[in-house]
Order: structure tokens, then C-alpha cells, then sequence
């Protein structure tokens, strides 16, 4: 908290010392005003505007009509490609989640070291995650082709022809996890500050113990970097649950809907078929998903998050 | 157990050190494991950009021969000119660097200010409206990507620049949230001292603060760079016009031209060239953007 000094000198000048005060009690609202606008302008105002579109029918064209809960009626009842939708955007989550949180912890663990060059890797490692875009996109596309993809190329060394990852219904979804994992540097670069921060005594006092590393890792590292484990798992979750361009430039949602996401399908709902209040509605389950998921995390993660400072509070 | 330690920390003590012993030569060959990994790790992830690079050199025939040679056999510079100038690139690289640049000062401009108002002014709510900008970044962004789209639509603002521009003079929570955390790390005697001196909040804002806050406006400029480069949703829905696309979008286009030609060596140099910009600034400014992970505080 920064507590200005209220009777600290005024101004010189005509300024009496309350017109000052006062002058001092509004101008943070200025300092604010362009955020606090936009805030209401682009993101609560829109916020609340889909929530009342999300019950009208609306297609831009001839003036929206309210149909209460019917969008909602339709999408769990008799949209199947609503439900393909939902079930693989939470197929790709519960795959890629774990395993882009486990191997950016890994490679977190294994670069927090001082050993001669080690910041290249660092660096290498963040790369694909400021690349991530179309071009990566269609690099990726590629690297799945059937015929000259490197994938297949490579698993051709070894003798075995591989799958036609992005032609198959079967492999496109696993394609699209592999592809996802590639992007773990900005997770890794926030666990190597995590790391930084566990404080050296620790290991030290579980040294003396007879703790092994791998004691050390489980009762020592992984408590300490539970915060940081937490917030980056909340993130990720959110974060996939949004995959969109990746899908738009690899499959558009092929083969047979395999991989049609859930943004994806929203984006065409919207902007392609224009059916406003439908594509609301669909929002709107998926801030609900999203923070249901949120607030289960938060109650679960009293179990197993542990914050340091708690113990001495 | 000193010694050990100093086995780990640097292998040069071991050569000092009188004696071999077995804990010291333990460290020593897990230290050399671990670099093998890291190095390995590094090769293996490298290999799609290597891979990308390549094949944008090479020409068609060569791709599509089993198993295909890892370098090209002549370079062929000519694909990325042949790419470039086979759709208006240029003119989507200056409408995307235009995008770019008006991004990074209104972000700067309108989150410095915020930030400035939250870290160092005292106003009724000012603690509410903090909790709102930090849940408001919980708020996934399609939640209200189509009202905010009516809204551009009824202003007429459709296949202008103005939808992806005009937001970031509003702010944006996350790097606002950023900003404030920096800045109160800086001495709060400066503050009292300008004050004494007779500065008002502005002057202190502009004079100290901002001059103080360079690595963590650096780090606000390279995530904005980059998230407003990449974007492609945005530009998806705003602009329609070929002669206004961005870079994303049109590599997009291109890639439904290439796939009735199957010219895969094109769209590997296209999408080679797009990148570029973002590699010349990733390699400059890679400090900040691994620093600005750490002003938000978020550490163990």
C-alpha cells in the first residue's frame, strides 16, 4: 500500500490546501481512465451483451428475436457437432496439459543448473513459443504430411510407414498434442524464476538428512514451486481450452470434425453463419466450463498448494 | 560435502582438488550426462525450424523424393523471392508493422498510466477496481470477441485497422498488473522527495517512473510485439479487403493457393520470410522477455 503524506505541503501558489486535496483524491481516476473506459467499452459491456444475445436469434440481417433457452436446449440436445466440439477441445486438454506441464518442468529442472552455455538452450527452448503463429502452423502441417513429412520420414528409418496423422481421425488429435508440447518454453522460463526462488537451505538441511535428489525433488522442489505449478495449470487449462489458429491453418476441423475445436466451431457459428445468439450462447458455456473448472481447482488445490509464507503468518 | 558442492558448481575445482574422489567423479559423469540430454534435447527440438529453413532452399522435385536429402543440393535464394512476390508480402509486412508499432505505444502509454494510478495514487476503490483488473484476466477472450465485434461493425469500423488497433489505447489487465508490480518496487522516497521538490503526479510519472521502469516497459513492448505480430483471429474477423491483410492472414491465403499447385517449397520460404521479424527481435530482446515472467512476482 502506498499512503501519500495528506497534509504534506501544498502546492505554491492561488491553490487553497483543500482544492489540492481534493485534486489529490480524483487524479488517480484519471491516471485509470483509459483502462477504466475500456473496461466497461470492450469488456464488461461486451461481456454482459453476450449473456443477453446468448437468449435471442439474431443474424444480423432482420432484427433478433428472443428465444430464451432454446440455443441452450439445442447445443446439449440436437447439435451433435456441438458436442464433437466439446468433447475434443476436452480430449486435447486432458492430454496436453499434463504433459506440456511435466516437460517444461523437466527441462526447467534440467537447464537450473550453471553449466558453460546453458542460457542458449534456455533460449532455444523459448523460441517455438514466440514463433507460435501461422507459419509455425503450416511448418507443422507439413511435418505431418503423410508422404514427405518429416515424422514419417523419420519413423521410415526405423521401417514402419507412419500414419497420415492429419488425414486420420485417429491420429489428428494426437498430432495436434505433439505439436502443442513443442511450445513449453514460456512454461519452462516461468518454472526456471519458480526455481530461482526456492531458497538453498532447504536443500542443504534435506542434504544433511541423507535426502537423495530424487527426496529432494519430491519433498523439497515440487512443494515449493506448488504455487507456481498451480497458476501455470489454471492458465494452460484456459489456454487450450481456446486453441483456434493452429486448427484453422492444419485441418479446419477435418478429418470427418475430428479435430473441429471448440473456438473453431464458434468462429464459424458467428462469423461464417452469423447466428449471433447461438455463438453467443456457446461463449458463454465455455466461460462457465472454464470457471466451474477454475473454482474446482482452487478448492482442490488447498491439498496440495503450499505457500511458504502461510507457515509464518 | 564442500567439496562436493564445488564439484557441481564448476568442474575446474576438481582438476585443483588433490585426490579423486568417488563422489566428485559421481558428480562429475551426472553433470556430463545431463549436458548430453540438454544437447540432444536441443537438437531434436531444433530440427522442424532446420527442417523449415531447408526446405524453403530446396526445389520440388527434391522434397518429394524418398528418403529425402537433408540440405539442399543448390541453395535456390530464388524460392523467397518467387514466394514474396507472388502475393502483395510486402504490402501485408508494412500493414502488419503499422498494426504492430500503434500497438506497442498505446499499450505502453495507456498501461503506464493505469499502472502509475494503481501503484501511486489514492483514490476511493481503488483496491475493488485492482481485484476486477485481476479477475478480468481470467475472462477468456471469445467470451466477448462477438458483442465487441457489433460494436466495431455498427462504428463502420470493419476492414480498417481500427479494431486492431484502437483496444490497446484502453489497456490491457495483463500488462497493466505487470507495470504495477514494477513500479512498486522502485524506492518510495523518490516519489516523496519530487513531491517536496514541487513535481505533481504527472511530472513524477513521466520524469521518474518511467525513466526508472526501462527493463519492465522493454519486456511490456516485446510481449505486445509479438502477440500483436502473431495475431490471427483479429485480423481474421476485421479485415476483408486483399490490400489490407496482415502477414498471418495472408500466409493463410497463400497456403489455399499452394494447395492446389503443391508447392511446398514456396510455402516453407513464405512462411521462413514472415518469421524473420520476430527472430531479429527475439534475438535482441530475448532478456526481456524471460524478466518480464519475473516482475510479475510470480516466483516460488
Amino acid at each position: 500500500m502506498t499512503s501519500q503524506p495528506q497534509t504534506a505541503v501544498a502546492p505554491a501558489g492561488k491553490a487553497s490546501f483543500f482544492g489540492w486535496w481534493r485534486w489529490r483524491r480524483i487524479e488517480g481516476y484519471l491516471f485509470i481512465a483509459p483502462w477504466l473506459i475500456g473496461f466497461v467499452a470492450f469488456v464488461l459491456g461486451p461481456f454482459l451483451a453476450s449473456f443477453f444475445l446468448s437468449f435471442a436469434d439474431w443474424n444480423l440481417v432482420r432484427p433478433p428475436t428472443w428465444v430464451g433457452l432454446e440455443h441452450y436446449r439445442t447445443m446439449l440436445t440436437n447439435d451433435p457437432k456441438y458436442i464433437k466440439s466439446f468433447v475434443n477441445t476436452v480430449y486435447f486438454t486432458v492430454f496436453h496439459v499434463p504433459l506440456i506441464l511435466v516437460v517444461a518442468l523437466f527441462v526447467a529442472l534440467l537447464l537450473n543448473r550453471q553449466l558453460p552455455g546453458i542460457g542458449v538452450f534456455r533460449t532455444l527452448f523459448y523460441l517455438p513459443s514466440v514463433t507460435a503463429g501461422v507459419a509455425t502452423a503450416i511448418l507443422w502441417r507439413f511435418i505431418f504430411n503423410y508422404h514427405y513429412g518429416l515424422l514419417n520420414q523419420a519413423i521410415g528409418l526405423l521401417g514402419i510407414q507412419g500414419p497420415n496423422w492429419l488425414g486420420s481421425t485417429k491420429w489428428a488429435m494426437p498430432a495436434f498434442i505433439i505439436m502443442s508440447t513443442w511450445g513449453f518454453g514460456s512454461l519452462m522460463v516461468l518454472y526456471l524464476a519458480g526455481l530461482q526462488g526456492v531458497p538453498r537451505e532447504l536443500y542443504e538441511a534435506a542434504e544433511i538428512d541423507g535426502a537423495t535428489a530424487w527426496d529432494k525433488l519430491l519433498n523439497v522442489t515440487i512443494p515449493m514451486m506448488s504455487p507456481v505449478i498451480f497458476f501455470t495449470m489454471i492458465m494452460t487449462i484456459i489456454g487450450s481450452f481456446q486453441i483456434f489458429t493452429a486448427a484453422f491453418v492444419m485441418t479446419e476441423g477435418g478429418p470427418a470434425d475430428a479435430t473441429l475445436f471448440y473456438i473453431l466451431y464458434l468462429y464459424r457459428s458467428a462469423f461464417q453463419w452469423l447466428r449471433i445468439g447461438y455463438a453467443s450462447a456457446m461463449a458463454w458455456i465455455l466461460f462457465l466450463v472454464i470457471l466451474a473448472l477454475t473454482l474446482i481447482q482452487l478448492k482442490l488445490s488447498r491439498r496440495w498448494v503450499f505457500y511458504a509464507g502461510e507457515d509464518l503468518a | 560435502m564442500e567439496l562436493e558442492q564445488g564439484a557441481v558448481q564448476s568442474s575446474g575445482s576438481l582438476l585443483a582438488s588433490p585426490g579423486w574422489r568417488w563422489p566428485q567423479v559421481r558428480a562429475l559423469l551426472f553433470n556430463a550426462f545431463l549436458y548430453l540430454l540438454i544437447v540432444a534435447g536441443g537438437i531434436v527440438f531444433l530440427i522442424p525450424f532446420v527442417w523449415m529453413v531447408s526446405t524453403s532452399l530446396k526445389t520440388l522435385p527434391e522434397i518429394q523424393r524418398i528418403p529425402q536429402p537433408l540440405l539442399p543440393e543448390v541453395i535456390r535464394w530464388d524460392n523467397y523471392y518467387v514466394a514474396w512476390t507472388s502475393l502483395p508480402f510486402t504490402r501485408w509486412f508494412f500493414n502488419t508493422a503499422f498494426i504492430t508499432v500503434v500497438n506497442i505505444f498505446g499499450t505502453l502509454l495507456s498501461c503506464s498510466l493505469a499502472a502509475y494510478g494503481f501503484a501511486y495514487t489514492r483514490f476511493r476503490g481503488r483496491n475493488f477496481l485492482f481485484v476486477i483488473l485481476l479477475s478480468s484476466m481470467m475472462l477468456p477472450y471469445h467470451v466477448r470477441l462477438i458483442p465487441t465485434f457489433l460494436i466495431f461493425n455498427h462504428l463502420g469500423w470493419i476492414n480498417t485497422f481500427l479494431p486492431l488497433t484502437v483496444p490497446a489505447f484502453f489497456g490491457t489487465a495483463f500488462y497493466i498488473f505487470l507495470l504495477r508490480q514494477f513500479f512498486l518496487t522502485l524506492p518510495k522516497e523518490l516519489d516523496d522527495a519530487a513531491r517536496i521538490d514541487g513535481c505533481n503526479s504527472l511530472n513524477i510519472y513521466w520524469r521518474i517512473v518511467m525513466p526508472l521502469s526501462k527493463p519492465a516497459l522493454a519486456a511490456v513492448t516485446a510481449f505486445t510485439f509479438i502477440d500483436s505480430w502473431n495475431d490471427f483471429l483479429g485480423p481474421l474477423i476485421y479485415l476483408r479487403q486483399d490490400s489490407r491483410l496482415t502477414l498471418s492472414l495472408g500466409l493463410r491465403m497463400f497456403l489455399d493457393f499452394q494447395e492446389g499447385t503443391g508447392d511446398l517449397h514456396l510455402m516453407m520460404a513464405a512462411s521462413v520470410a514472415t518469421l524473420i521479424p520476430i527472430l531479429i527481435v527475439f534475438f535482441f530482446a530475448q532478456k526481456h522477455f524471460v524478466e518480464g515472467v519475473t516482475f510479475t512476482g510470480l516466483k516460488g
